[in-house]
């Protein structure tokens, strides 16, 4: 079999995602072929060609793939679809906004954002916010898979590099128009990849107190900055930062939830952190029940001390 | 113009999920079920279309079982014109509810359909884009803020980093994420009076739609338990821990 990985890039360099994908789609057994599809993006594909387990780099460089519109690039994975079992791209925002298309032009159930391959057509997925593990099979011609990042490890950068083919993009009148964007930049990690992640809920009362609290901390140990629902809802953080069942899913190596009472909808997005420290005053607050370490206490008193005895 | 809204019953967002023994999915029974909570926003952002002048009639469909008739209620008390339930007893997937409302659409013809950006049961996030493949139209999701005029919709996305803004030339879909709106509270009155507004009900068939699963769901199992850990005392305490635990 074969399978096509859609790379998720911002034309310059690879998302972490798309090499977590990578592992769940070598595991499906078959050969593996990344197709990087925007503009002015040889340099993804470049990153692309070096990832191990990578036998080819389709690379797509027109105008009209740019700011990865959903319409376009569907079309030009349909287009390929016809030389490969499976078509898999990372649960990212673009993965998630442009492969359901792609699943239905194919008139293919997906399977959505799946944490284990069992078998070249049966995997694990989380429903109902992490709370049960779905087992599915897939009984369509071709699967159409989406994966979650934090359940696969990145592949590593191998010793060759996988050739590149230029492939065209497909011209289509698609309605769909760029207007503008607006990206953070941070010198912090990016949340979906981060080994520490330093989270605020609701309990910091104010942007600028989650700032004053969160920002140091996260800082002082290298950490991406996480948010809850509460949190983003109240404009304390904003959205891009919301980890749960339907913002960030996240994994690090440590979570600290500060002042975060831990809703099902919250842990769904991290409860398969490997050590999570909880601070809440509430000492019968749910995170404490997936808590490694968890501290009863003041945020705003207990985060300094963190940070003293941190030095 | 006319918005289509397509709305979900699902486990009430504040009811906890559990695993039937026999592994063959969750436990519905005796647990509140509600209006997904993105579809909600969705029935909200059209409503205040409609409230705006923009839009003549908003209405709301949904495809499952007789009681799925009380997301349609929900859509109606916040103030949907009138329902349609495609009443089924099969697990209806993304792809064909997808192919449903395809037909829905070529029939009622909106200017836009709002649907909500995933179902918090399956969390699959999928049937909006598999919508927009099957008509053809372009699709804007995450929305986070949408400006509507005849020809247009200039959409705001939540994407991965910050915000995306898009133009689609109508018809158009729109999937939307938790910012878009805060959903109001029907108020009595307008719950009584959705009563009375019209629901038709259809079969997939009338619609010629097969909607045999394509997927198999072979178990499902409870998560990985995580056990509570221990409470330290103070600041010092947790930083030694986590340096023994070599996550320092």
């Amino acid at each position: 079999m074969t399978t096509l990985l859609i790379a998720d890039h911002n034309n310059t360099s690879l998302a972490d995602a798309t090499s977590r994908a990578l592992t769940a789609a070598l595991q499906l057994g078959g050969d593996v072929h990344v197709l990087v599809a925007g503009a002015n993006d040889r340099a993804a594909a470049d990153a692309a060609a070096k990832l191990d387990g990578v036998k080819k780099v389709l690379l797509a460089d027109d105008p009209a793939l740019d700011h990865q519109l959903a319409e376009p690039i569907a079309a030009l994975v349909v287009s390929l679809a016809g030389d490969y079992d499976a078509i898999v791209a990372p649960a990212t925002g673009n993965g998630k906004n442009i492969l359901p298309r792609v699943a239905a032009l194919l008139d293919v159930a997906q399977v959505s954002e799946i944490t284990k391959v069992i078998s070249s057509d049966t995997f694990e997925r989380p429903i109902y916010a992490g709370n049960a593990i779905a087992e599915v099979r897939s009984t369509d011609r071709k699967t159409v898979l989406t994966v979650r990042g934090s359940a696969f490890a990145p592949a590593p950068q191998g010793a060759a590099t996988a050739p590149i083919e230029p492939v065209a993009a497909v011209a289509g009148d698609y309605r769909s128009f760029f207007v503008g964007e607006a990206l953070a930049s941070s010198d912090r990690p990016e949340l979906t990849s981060a080994k520490v992640i330093v989270s605020g809920g609701r309990a910091l009362g104010s942007a600028a107190k989650f700032n004053e609290v969160i920002l140091p901390l996260a800082d002082r140990l290298g950490a991406a900055v996480g948010a809850s629902r509460a949190a983003v809802d109240a404009g304390y953080a904003p959205n891009d930062d919301q980890v749960g069942q339907t913002g960030k899913i996240v994994a690090p190596d440590l979570y600290i939830a500060l002042g975060i009472s831990g809703a099902i909808q919250h842990l769904a997005g991290m409860k398969n952190s490997k050590i999570i420290v909880a601070v809440n005053k509430d000492e019968d607050a749910p995170i404490f029940q997936v808590a490694d370490y968890g501290i009863v206490g003041d945020l705003f008193q207990v985060v300094p001390e963190i940070e003293k005895a941190l030095n | 113009m006319k918005i289509l809204v397509p709305v979900k019953l699902v486990i009430d967002s504040n009811a906890k999920a559990r695993v039937k023994p026999d592994q063959s999915g969750v436990d519905l029974a005796n647990v509140k079920l509600s209006i997904n909570p993105f579809d909600e926003i969705s029935v909200e952002e059209a409503v205040r279309l409609k409230e705006a002048g923009k839009v003549s009639e908003v209405v709301a469909v949904t495809i499952g079982v007789a009681k799925a008739q009380d997301a349609l209620r929900a859509a109606l008390a916040i103030g949907a014109d009138r329902g349609i339930l495609i009443q089924t007893d099969e697990m209806v997937e993304p792809l064909a509810i997808a192919k449903l409302l395809a037909k829905v659409a070529e029939a009622e013809q909106p200017g836009v359909v709002i649907l909500g950006k995933q179902a918090i049961d399956d969390d699959s996030n999928q049937t909006g884009q598999m919508l927009g493949a099957l008509l053809g139209w372009p699709q804007a999701t995450f929305a986070s803020k949408v400006d509507l005029s005849a020809e247009a919709v200039e959409v705001t996305r939540e994407v991965d980093g910050g915000h995306q803004t898009l133009k689609l030339t109508l018809p158009a879909i729109v999937t939307t994420d938790l910012r878009l709106n805060e959903p109001r509270y029907p108020s009595l009155p307008n719950i009584m009076k959705a009563k009375k507004k019209p629901i038709e009900t259809k079969a997939p068939a009338d619609y010629g739609v097969d909607v045999t699963p394509r997927l198999k769901l072979l178990k499902v199992g409870e998560p990985p338990a995580r056990s509570a850990g221990i409470k330290v005392k103070t600041a010092g305490e947790l930083v030694e821990k986590l340096k023994s635990a070599g996550a320092l």
